[in-house]
């Protein structure tokens, strides 16, 4: 081999290791797991499909699937039309918008257990503050958390509250769109709604897809406020009422990690992969034709 | 005369003056639960519970932050947050900037397959690999140590690689040259040439690698199951479920101890916002 490849690839050595170690290995040990019982004891035994046809008559799956899918398409358009509306305030060309930028972005920095926690207290149906606002204007507000019909808004609220990562995107897409095109758009006689639609949306395409996409794949995976928010006291309690917040990645870990269901939970989360990546696809497929592109590659 | 899509002057005033409106009414939105969490914090126990809400309290009760640390070890906590996260920061940091240097500038067969590779386990959900990793960890008899959530950074982190071969990219060759004609080796061009040039790229890598460790919770929650060893974020679910457990909850404390777990937080982010912004819009411009 020549030095220089043999340089090149002594250098990038440690992420093709740890490829193999932790991702590519992994993978298809999961995979093989997901055809098998297994406990951590025992040695994993042959059960073939069995995981799978287990995994299609269970309800409990079916209902983790339909409240991941709620909350994440509730969520993730919702989350779209604040970040791009904040964004959009953000670019108007005026003075001293810098703090705005920093209040917005700020909670979406910190730390998941911490804001739980908060929200937890936000959303406490007697004393927290969202009910009392709620009370003030003469609305009775309802349990939240402790409501079948409540707690997944409830998460999705908060998921508003930490939009900042997905606004700096459109701030970085809004300020990257060439003012000549908005200004030969007005004396054409566009009003700002119109070019809105037909100039901005349309040039800031690539950034609305890449936060759809990485909002879907971060909805799909949401856990750790479920977990912190709707866990009560005794270990394993983790889902909400009548398991109205349990998603399929809390359903992946109670599975493995509570019951040591290894087989199972390895099935599940194959089943979780296939949806991510159709999802992933089909949002692809969808926008591919429909994104612009600066110098009109592909 | 005007155009049609043009704005009059006072129009444009107009417009403005209704952006500041919309600006300072949905920040106030944003802003709220944390000044919430304040005046929670330094309250009373019952003054939490007071009906109608008292914003500022009489006294504030700085007392609740010296419980908030004593209820549970949270000094504790805090040394082995720390054992974690630096050295997840260094090798995170050391080994991904090997990794990025070769991708940027190397010749080798496969090498735009391998990168591309890279990129794509960027989007691999964590869920398909956490239990054979699991598995292997228990075998190697590492549960309840350290050692699986610092290990795994001596391998490359995917987006901290894409983001410094993107930054090596954009360095001139020439002093590299020169010092290979020089006879230095390549190891020693990436660590005294290439490294001290790609400060700013390194220093968000730092960054990003520190929020990610610091808050992270599903690691040290699969992990470390002794108490003793949990990491802040960890520590402050055990403390939730604890304070949850008893009688009168008390939510000044839990406030109280959240903001303290989100302090280097924030203080982080006020002195390195660009790098905050920079690093995410690098993660969307690929």
């Amino acid at each position: 081999m020549k030095t220089e490849h043999r340089l090149g690839f002594l250098f990038i050595s440690p992420w093709l290791i740890g490829f193999v170690l932790f991702t590519a290995g992994p993978m298809i040990y999961s995979l093989y797991l997901s055809y098998t019982a297994s406990s951590l004891l025992s040695p994993p035994q042959w059960v073939g499909l069995e995981n799978y046809q287990r995994m299609f008559a269970d309800p409990i799956f079916y209902r983790s699937l339909g409240n991941t899918a709620y909350y994440a398409f509730l969520g993730v358009p919702l989350g779209i039309v604040l970040s791009l509306g904040l964004a959009l305030l953000l670019n108007t060309p005026a003075r001293g918008l810098g703090i705005f930028r920093t209040l917005f972005f700020l909670p979406s920095v910190t730390n998941t257990v911490a804001l739980s926690i908060l929200w937890l207290w936000l959303l406490n149906p007697e004393f927290g503050l969202l009910n009392s606002a709620l009370h003030a204007i003469g609305i009775e507000g309802p349990l939240w958390l402790q409501d079948e019909a409540w707690s997944k808004p409830a998460l999705v609220l908060m998921s508003l509250w930490t939009v900042g990562g997905q606004m700096i995107i459109f701030l970085a897409a809004l300020q990257g769109v060439p003012r000549e095109l908005i200004e030969a758009a007005s004396l054409d006689g566009a009003g700002p709604i119109r070019r809105f639609f037909a100039v901005t949306l349309p040039m800031i395409s690539p950034a609305l897809l890449f936060n759809l996409i990485m909002g879907l794949v971060g909805a799909l995976q949401v856990f750790t406020q479920a977990f912190v928010m709707t866990g009560g006291v005794q270990p394993g309690s983790e889902g909400g009422p009548n398991q109205s917040t349990l998603f399929i990645v809390l359903y992946i870990y109670k599975k493995a990690f509570q019951e040591y269901d290894m087989g199972y939970a390895s099935a599940l989360s194959w089943a979780l992969f296939v949806i991510i990546t159709a999802c992933t696809w089909v949002a692809w497929r969808f926008a591919r034709s429909r994104v612009h592109y600066e110098g009109g590659g592909s | 005369m005007r155009l049609p899509g043009e704005i009059t002057p006072s129009g444009r005033v107009l417009r403005i003056g209704l952006v500041y409106v919309a600006l300072v009414a949905l920040s106030t939105l944003f802003s709220v639960p944390v000044v919430w969490m304040v005046s929670s914090s330094l309250h009373k126990l019952p003054e939490v519970f007071a009906q109608p809400y008292q914003w500022i309290p009489e006294i504030p009760q700085w007392s609740n932050y010296l419980r908030a640390v004593t209820i549970l070890p949270v000094p504790r906590f805090l040394l082995n947050t720390i054992i974690i996260t630096v050295p997840v920061m260094a090798a995170t940091m050391l080994s991904s900037a090997l990794v990025a240097y070769g991708f940027a500038r190397f010749q080798f067969p496969g090498r735009d397959l391998l990168f591309s590779l890279c990129l794509g386990t960027m989007m691999l959900p964590g869920q398909v690999t956490m239990i054979p990793l699991y598995i292997l960890f228990a075998r190697l008899g590492w549960v309840d140590t350290y050692l699986p959530l610092i290990v795994p950074s001596l391998f490359g982190s995917p987006f901290y690689i894409f983001l410094l071969r993107q930054f090596f990219m954009t360095i001139p060759r020439d002093s590299e040259e020169a010092a290979l004609i020089d006879g230095a080796s390549r190891l020693r061009i990436w660590w005294s040439i290439i490294m001290p040039q790609a400060r700013p790229a390194l220093a968000t890598v730092l960054i990003f690698t520190f929020i990610g460790t610091w808050n992270d919770f599903f690691g040290p929650l699969l992990y470390l199951n002794s108490p003793e060893k949990a990491t802040l974020t960890l520590g402050l679910n055990l403390m939730k479920t604890q304070v949850l457990g008893s009688g009168v909850v008390e939510w000044n404390v839990l406030m109280a101890a959240s903001l303290l777990v989100l302090l280097p937080n924030v203080i982080l982010f006020f002195f390195a916002q660009r790098h905050f912004i920079s690093g995410i819009s690098m993660g969307a411009g690929k």
